[in-house]
């Protein structure tokens, strides 16, 4: 029984966290080679509707996921254009995001179906596949674990992925030079510009990625309130887990846990739900008072970089 | 700007190039430019669109009436936002420190039996207190234990918004029969018009909450500019280290600062509240009202008295893009149309900058290139 519900309890950490864990590995890439990215929250409802739709339209979950990804990485590449061309102020651009793409993505919504604010339910057979369902028993510890959504493991996996990109490689050791001092990079031949247009682009992309998740898994409906500060909460794991990939996927697993926890427990109608919605934000705040402690923002982290000349 | 080469138009000129409004229209007129063109390409007539939504606000005296009412609560998240900008930090948590304005408004509303004319006051020093509160706990946590307050802003929106929901559900609170929404605050309460014959002009709709929000705006502008604690403030905001290097404790100004900023926003909930509300339902998704003030602290360049004109410009928008279902165009293209405004605020130096390369360029060869 014990390890049924602790099996019911994984279940529903691995449903919430993908999304959250996406978006914020996509965060990583962009605060980490230093330009803050609150448009994350935007890039996921954009995300979130253009998979859905292009479920609705082409039918195969795996190229809509894609497609997802694809419609934040155009977000990411405007606010690359504004903050690394442009040198714009980077909470502004993001501001402007977080207005422009859900606006973007409910207007489309409406021209497209019908005047509707939702989609059409995405079909089972639309969704994104669960590969290990029905291997073990109905119910049973290892079912729970293993039957949820094939790209709840993959983002896990993504998580060392991207580990290995950020500490092993070239690309991942200039990424995180060029968010601490840019200056130094530039006259050591680095390409600056292009670091950081990178960076952003795959940022977006991964925030799409973890709206289309919702819409191609979870929720199988794109809505205006699909995503409902999803992208706020990527940003605070990422904050929360000091900007490491790893520090990432714990907070957000903490993040899903809590969540999961509340529907549970919600279910069974003894305290009020909204009491239960605060818990993960208060365990937050003293998960980070109690042990975190002060997370060290990159040094050049919001700052424009401009080539000499 | 003119032809005419007069040395007071050139100085006057020279202001405009180097302000923040000219680009600020600028902008505005891309954002309706870029909307336009979304428009035509889903089929829609912008003109029609475009008219709906002008007429929408400006056809009737009660339609202005309702944007104004509209506007005041933004003005004051927007105040809330600039305010916390000039002293460095980034007040995302505006959102849920309107939400416990709101909510100590609401309960002070309800619950006190006083006479308007101390009820109005109490609510609205009510809802201050709450926000000011909500943002100085996340101010502590930022300075006593270096805790980013981007973070624990996004959390305290969260923790404000389903304390909201768990407070309307409160049987005592909560409305009787139907409707998932508070009590109505007292009529004592309620920042309405109640003039009859200022009613037969205004519409029943009439509040004056906007007062709130323009005295809140001078004030805050007489603070920035006119007192030591602004000056203060602004050190601090445009180099901690040198503020700190002449005196000044930084890490006490912060905390004002953001009560301030709290409180502006707490503000900003009950005038909500008791100017058009009357009540507080519960949310589905989060009001807005806070990144609403965002974007209006950031086309008022952050300039307090800007605030009001910002404010009033997306009050009419949100109120004119209500009516714009009346012509089948999605309401969202408000959204659309604020985002490309703000996103062209964000690059506006860079126009700035091509602008001024002209004119210099323009004066120097005018003056035969002796520059």
């Amino acid at each position: 029984m014990l390890l049924r519900n602790l099996g019911l309890l994984i279940n529903a950490t691995m449903t919430y966290t993908p999304p959250l864990l996406l978006a914020a590995l996509g965060s990583c890439f962009s605060e980490r080679s230093g330009v803050i990215n609150i448009g994350i929250e935007g890039m996921m409802t954009i995300g979130a509707f253009v998979g859905a739709a292009a479920a609705l339209t082409c039918g195969n979950p795996w190229i809509a996921f894609l497609v997802g990804g694809l419609a934040g990485a155009l977000f990411g590449l405007l606010h690359a254009i504004a903050c690394v061309s442009f040198q714009a102020d980077q909470t502004i651009s993001g501001t402007a995001i977080n207005f422009l793409a859900p606006g973007l993505a409910v207007f489309l919504c409406k021209a497209i179906y019908d005047g509707s604010s939702d989609t059409p339910a995405v079909d089972i057979s639309m969704k994104l596949p669960k590969v290990f369902d029905g291997i073990f028993p109905v119910g049973s510890f290892w079912d729970n674990v293993l039957s949820n959504y094939s790209v709840a493991y993959l983002s896990l996996l993504l998580v060392a992925v991207i580990w290995f990109v950020f500490y092993r490689t070239k690309f991942g050791m200039r990424l995180r030079a060029v968010g601490e001092s840019p200056e130094a990079c530039d006259t050591l031949g680095i390409n600056v510009y292009r670091l950081r247009y990178t960076c952003v682009i795959i940022s977006g992309f991964l925030s799409g990625l973890g709206g289309a998740y919702i819409t191609l898994a979870t929720v199988s409906q794109f809505r205006p309130i699909v995503i409902v500060g999803q992208g706020f909460m990527a940003i605070a794991a990422v904050i929360f887990g000091k900007f490491k990939p790893h520090g990432a996927l714990l907070a957000c697993l903490l993040f899903g846990f809590c969540n999961g926890v509340k529907v549970l427990a919600t279910s069974s109608n003894t305290v009020s739900p909204n009491l239960i919605s605060m818990i993960p934000y208060i365990v937050t705040i003293l998960a980070l008072v109690l042990f975190v402690g002060t997370a060290r923002v990159p040094a050049a982290n919001g700052k424009p970089f401009q080539k000499a000349k | 700007m003119s032809n005419t080469k007069d040395k007071t138009k050139n100085s006057f000129g020279a202001k405009v190039l180097h302000g923040n409004l000219l680009y600020t229209l600028i902008s505005i007129a891309v954002g309706f430019l870029v909307g336009a063109i979304l428009l035509q390409a889903a089929g829609i007539s912008a003109g029609e669109a475009y008219g709906k939504l002008i007429t929408g606000v400006f056809g009737k005296p009660k339609f202005i009436v309702w944007a104004i009412v509209y506007a005041s609560p933004i003005i004051l998240t927007g105040l809330s936002v600039a305010f916390s900008f000039q002293t460095g930090v980034f007040n995302i948590g505006a959102e849920g420190q309107y939400v416990v304005g709101t909510l100590a408004a609401c309960i002070v509303g309800v619950f006190l039996k006083v006479p308007a004319i101390i009820h109005v006051p109490l609510c609205l020093i009510a809802a201050a207190v709450a926000g000011g509160i909500w943002s100085m706990i996340v101010a502590v946590l930022k300075v006593k234990r270096g805790i980013n307050e981007v973070l624990s802003f996004i959390m305290f929106n969260w923790i404000a918004y389903y304390l909201s929901n768990y407070v309307v559900n409160i049987p005592a609170v909560h409305k009787e029969g139907g409707g998932e929404a508070t009590k109505d605050i007292l009529e004592s309460a309620m920042m309405l018009v109640k003039s009859e014959s200022l009613q037969d002009v205004l519409g029943s709709g009439a509040s004056y909450n906007i007062f709130v929000a323009v005295i809140a705006a001078i004030v805050i502008a007489f603070i920035l500019n006119r007192t030591t604690l602004g000056y203060k403030l602004k050190a601090v905001g445009f180099n901690r280290h040198a503020a700190e290097y002449g005196g000044i404790n930084s890490n006490r100004e912060i905390m004002t600062a953001m009560s301030i900023s709290g409180a502006l926003a707490g503000m900003g909930g009950a005038c909500q509240l008791m100017g058009m509300g009357m009540r507080i339902s519960q949310f589905s998704s989060q009001e807005g009202f806070g990144f609403q003030g965002i974007t209006v602290a950031l086309i008022g360049s952050t300039n307090p008295i800007g605030c009001i004109f910002a404010g009033l410009f997306y009050g009419a928008m949100k109120y004119g893009g209500t009516k714009l279902s009346l012509v089948n165009a999605p309401a969202e293209i408000v959204n659309i149309i604020m985002g490309t405004i703000v996103f062209f605020i964000a690059i506006a130096h860079v126009f700035k900058r091509l602008l001024l390369d002209h004119a210099g360029k323009k004066k120097a060869k005018s003056e035969g290139g002796t520059k």
